[in-house]
């Protein structure tokens, strides 16, 4: 039986949300709960010498925390220990927390840490990625030998270079970073509750700053107002100040940023510089590719080990090549830390490579189509790491669905260095392409330690609840979830509900993170339903009489299942080599630009996608995470601007930080191809961060073609635009 | 639970003095315990209210005045400072959180509310410029139990997703229908132009108030 997966549920949140119902966590009710905040650096490297209190503030109005007051480690638990909670002698970037105070309203809480001066005394920042020489990881790629390639080329093969930047972007989930914590009760258990998109993730961090087994804390999601990202290591920050403040305040407090101090201090999306050397063959076969990828992951080490791991092993595109080497390094500088942001590390890469294939197909006279689907990789092929793919592979079907909608393989592009064309509206047309693809899951052998755990349980009432880890942050996992549990257990959604994503109430599933939740985390929830419909049988009766007959007969109405790995699956960490993903999804972009001659605005005004995605559980709601993931990758390539001066973020308020309106949002038109992937819940594979991927290339490459200038870095504002105007100006 | 109705104290939640329960807290809280009874609360992601009441206290303990706004075609009184918002008193004065604070500073529409029919965000209004003007938030669109036709058109065409956005996006559609009636596609761009949603719903958007409309000149 299949009726839901494939239809249009609904998702069950709407009508709380569009009636202004549904509980945020600034909504939340909590009586007496004082307001904490932070007392942070305003220099981006220093030595902390002291903190100086002004005279006249009356201290017992508030409570206020130091390192020393941290109870565990003084330690922000991830995936290096190098960050602290709270920083003791030296600061390493502006807005790095100090002190935290708490209050009990924001008056009083603003006046108080007004009256608290870090007195820091600066030592040289390193503010420029690109010249920064502390390593923080580093990550190899070899296939083939392509060092031997590039010394003794094929006769007629040709070498390409070129440099490709991409800068920072603003998550800018429209709710921000907010908790309430309260104080350990009479067993000891710590309970937060927030915005978020790991619970799991926090508990750990609680357990870590707090000395005391995970299970004394206690982590439960709210309603969250977006996160992409910006909420999977961030709000374990939070909460750990919150909690600190709730202990020593013996009373719950609650922090809510300002949307001036998310922008602030917030992590972003990693700053990236990658390098190609790609030798072609006068058909356009890619000999061999050498990458070099740089990214900023500024002041301490967060997530960039596995940012820049992704970035790496999506370095060389969706393209065969049988030589390959591909080296990744992501290094400290003073700036805000860098973190996780939808499709953690691709969108950099999938911008160089794509714009590097452009660059080959105008040097060789080939149409920047033909050359992406001459090169493309096919079912049998190897990826870099030697991953043959033998299943689910849309990138044929992707490419032709995008060339039948547009024609995008039969558009003459316009040559750089090519007058800029005349136009009586003042404004030019161009035409861009991409072509990409994204590791669903966890890299390598993730998922594999992760072991994420799904229940599904019988209600009283003959109900089934879904419970796991993982979270509704908008891109609609309740309705995913109820969708597959109801087609793998044979009932209606009325009688499937998904529990609050509370961890001492449901086993832990694994972050919310990766494109893992629907495919990974599906893929367990629909096998233990099978199981859960195997053991209550398929007797006469609706599912509930069915369920409750059991429960009365006393049948055991609960199964937990733990992810396994498909067989087959290889993977070498050490040495990079093997199935770095379990399976892929494939995707094509045209981007249609309108640039003002004028003003050099861009206007993106049509964006034709066709995405392979496995299996759309709900169509609709894929159709959303594809279209908004690729209005952000718009955004990104063209308007959103997020730059430092002293490593203090410029664009600190909506007023500046700018993000597509509605008159921005071009219209959309997409594809959906369904590659069935055989492990993934009813074929589905991952689709969250896929649509980040190729909207950037697209544009730029559109532009390229509008104005006939090499577009090389993300965001190609107008400022940039003139600038290769004139550039070109002065040497023609 | 959150009330639109009366409530017998007035004085913001910041000014009242412990209370606290936190049994009040672990009976929102303990809907998802294991193998317990789920109630209608208890989707992921979801709405569970505690009974306690709301303590955000952005209005100051200084220099109160009670003033009186007429919200949703009630009189409700809220003591407020001078320099507090209508956005403030509307969610820690009188417990309405449906209106979102996302800026503060007028750049995102996502606390909008009409006052005397008029689209207005309510974080750049004084609390004490709206007495004697009719105010009307998301809480009042709905009548009993039937939402809005701009909320029922916002459900059915999926035009969300975190929902952060929304009520300040719906009560400018619902002020942009008020003005044009059946407005053209550019004109929803346009009337809809100061309210943001990063996850980048607009499309969904138009296509729901454009039903709406369509509904009501039916
Ligand atoms: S909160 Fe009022 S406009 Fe943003
Ligand atoms: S629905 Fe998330 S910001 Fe609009």
């Amino acid at each position: 039986m299949s009726a839901c997966v494939g239809s249009d549920l609904g998702r069950p949140d709407g009508p709380a949300k569009v009636s202004g119902r549904a509980v945020y966590v600034a909504d939340l009710a909590v009586a007496g709960a004082w307001h904490g905040g932070a007392v942070r650096s305003t220099i981006a490297h220093g030595r902390v010498l002291r903190i100086e209190r002004k005279p006249g503030f009356d201290w017992r109005r508030v409570v206020v925390v130091g390192p020393g007051d941290v109870p565990g480690d003084n330690v922000q638990e991830l995936l290096s220990d190098d960050q602290p909670i709270l920083a003791e002698r030296v600061v390493r970037h502006v807005g790095e927390p100090l002190l935290l105070v708490a209050a009990p309203d924001l008056p009083t809480l603003e006046a108080a840490l007004a009256a608290l001066r870090p007195i820091v005394e600066p030592l040289p920042a390193e503010l420029d990625f690109e010249s920064a020489t502390r390593v923080l990881h580093e990550v190899s790629i070899d296939k083939g030998d392509p060092g031997a390639r590039f010394d003794s080329p094929p006769p007629g093969a040709r070498l390409f270079e070129g440099t490709w930047r991409t800068d920072s972007q603003e998550q800018l989930y429209v709710e921000p970073q907010g908790c309430v914590a309260w104080p350990a009760d009479a067993d000891g258990t710590v309970v937060v509750r927030g915005s978020m998109q790991c619970p799991h993730y926090v508990r750990k961090a609680l357990a870590r700053c707090f000395g005391i087994a995970p299970e004394r804390a206690r982590v439960v999601q709210l309603t969250t107002g977006g996160g992409f990202g910006g909420k999977e290591e961030y709000p374990s920050v939070v909460a750990c100040h919150a909690a600190l403040l709730a202990r020593a305040a013996g009373r719950p407090v609650r922090i809510v940023y300002d949307r001036h101090e998310d922008l602030l201090v917030t992590p972003k999306r990693h700053p990236s510089r990658v390098h190609h050397r790609t030798l072609v063959a006068a058909d356009g076969t890619l000999l061999a590719m050498d990458v070099d990828v740089l990214l900023d992951g500024g002041a301490y080490t967060t997530l960039s080990p596995v940012v820049l791991s992704r970035a790496c092993l999506h370095a060389s595109g969706p393209y065969r090549c049988e030589h390959v080497a591909i080296r990744g390094r992501v290094v400290a500088t003073n700036h805000v830390p860098s973190g996780a942001f939808r499709g953690f590390g691709a969108p950099q890469t999938c911008f160089a490579i794509e714009r590097q294939m452009d660059r080959i197909a105008r040097a060789l006279d080939l149409h920047p189509f033909a050359l992406r689907r001459h090169n493309a990789l096919r079912l049998g092929d190897a990826t870099a790491t030697g991953q043959v793919l033998h299943d689910s592979v849309g990138s044929l079907a992707v490419l032709d669905a995008v060339a039948a909608r547009t024609g995008i393989d039969r558009h003459r592009w316009c040559a750089p260095a090519m007058a800029v064309p005349s136009s009586n509206s003042g404004r030019v047309r161009g035409l861009g392409m991409s072509f990409f693809f994204h590791g669903a899951g966890f890299t390598g052998s993730g998922e594999e330690l992760l072991k994420g755990r799904v229940a599904i349980r019988l209600l009283p009432d003959g109900r089934a609840e879904v419970a796991a880890g993982s979270t509704e942050i908008g891109q609609g996992t309740t309705t995913v979830f109820t969708a597959i549990a109801a087609d793998a257990l044979g009932c209606d959604p009325g009688d499937v509900v998904v529990a609050v994503p509370d961890t001492a109430a449901v086993p832990d599933s694994g972050p919310t993170v990766a494109s893992r939740t629907c495919m990974v985390v599906g893929s367990v929830l629909a096998s233990a339903c099978r199981e859960l419909a195997a053991r209550i049988g398929g007797a006469a009766g609706d599912f509930r009489s069915r369920a409750r007959a059991w429960l009365a007969a006393g049948g055991d109405g609960i199964v937990e299942h733990v992810y396994g790995s498909p067989p087959g699956l290889v993977w070498d960490q050490a040495t990079y080599r093997g199935d770095a993903y379990p399976c892929y999804g494939w995707a094509a972009d045209v981007a249609e630009v309108e640039v003002d001659l004028d003003t050099l605005e861009v206007d993106v005004v049509r964006l034709t996608t066709a995405v392979d995605v496995g299996k759309a559980i709900q169509p609709r709601l894929v159709e959303g995470q594809i279209t908004g993931g690729a209005l952000q990758a718009i955004g990104w390539a063209q308007c959103e601007v997020v730059s430092s001066r002293d490593g203090r973020v410029q664009q600190d308020r909506l007023a500046t930080c700018i993000v597509p309106t509605t008159k921005d949002a071009p219209r959309f038109d997409v594809t959906i191809v369904e590659q069935p992937y055989a492990h993934g819940p009813f074929g589905a594979k991952g689709v969250g961060e896929l649509p980040m991927d190729g909207g950037a290339p697209a544009v730029l490459a559109a532009i390229e073609d509008a104005l006939g200038v090499p577009a090389d870095r993300v965001p190609a504002t107008p400022e940039r635009l003139l600038a290769l105007l004139e550039q070109r100006e002065r040497t023609s | 639970m959150q009330t639109d109705g009366p409530a017998p104290d007035r004085t913001p939640a910041s000014r009242r003095s412990g209370g606290f329960s936190r049994r009040s807290f672990l009976k929102g809280a303990s809907i998802a315990a294991v193998g317990g009874p789920a109630g209608a609360a208890a989707t992921a992601g979801g709405a569970i209210l505690t009974d306690a009441p709301r303590d955000t206290g952005t209005i100051p303990a200084g220099q109160l005045r009670e003033i009186a706004l007429r919200v949703n075609g009630v009189e409700r009184r809220v003591a407020v400072e001078t320099r507090t918002t209508l956005l403030d008193a509307l969610r820690d004065g009188l417990d309405l959180t449906g209106t979102k604070k996302v800026c503060d500073r007028g750049a995102c529409g996502a606390c909008t509310v009409l006052v005397d029919g008029q689209p207005t965000n309510s974080c750049l209004m004084l609390a004490h410029d709206a007495v004697g003007r009719e105010i009307t938030t998301i809480e009042g669109l709905a009548s009993d139990a039937a939402l809005h036709p701009v909320q029922q058109a916002f459900v059915e065409h999926d035009a969300l997703q975190c929902g952060f956005c929304t009520p300040g996006f719906v009560m400018s559609a619902v002020a942009c229908l008020g003005k044009h009636g059946k407005p053209s596609p550019a004109t929803l761009r346009h009337e809809l132009a100061g309210n943001i949603c990063r996850c980048g719903t607009y499309g969904r958007i138009f296509a729901a108030v454009q039903d709406a409309a369509g509904r009501a000149g039916r």
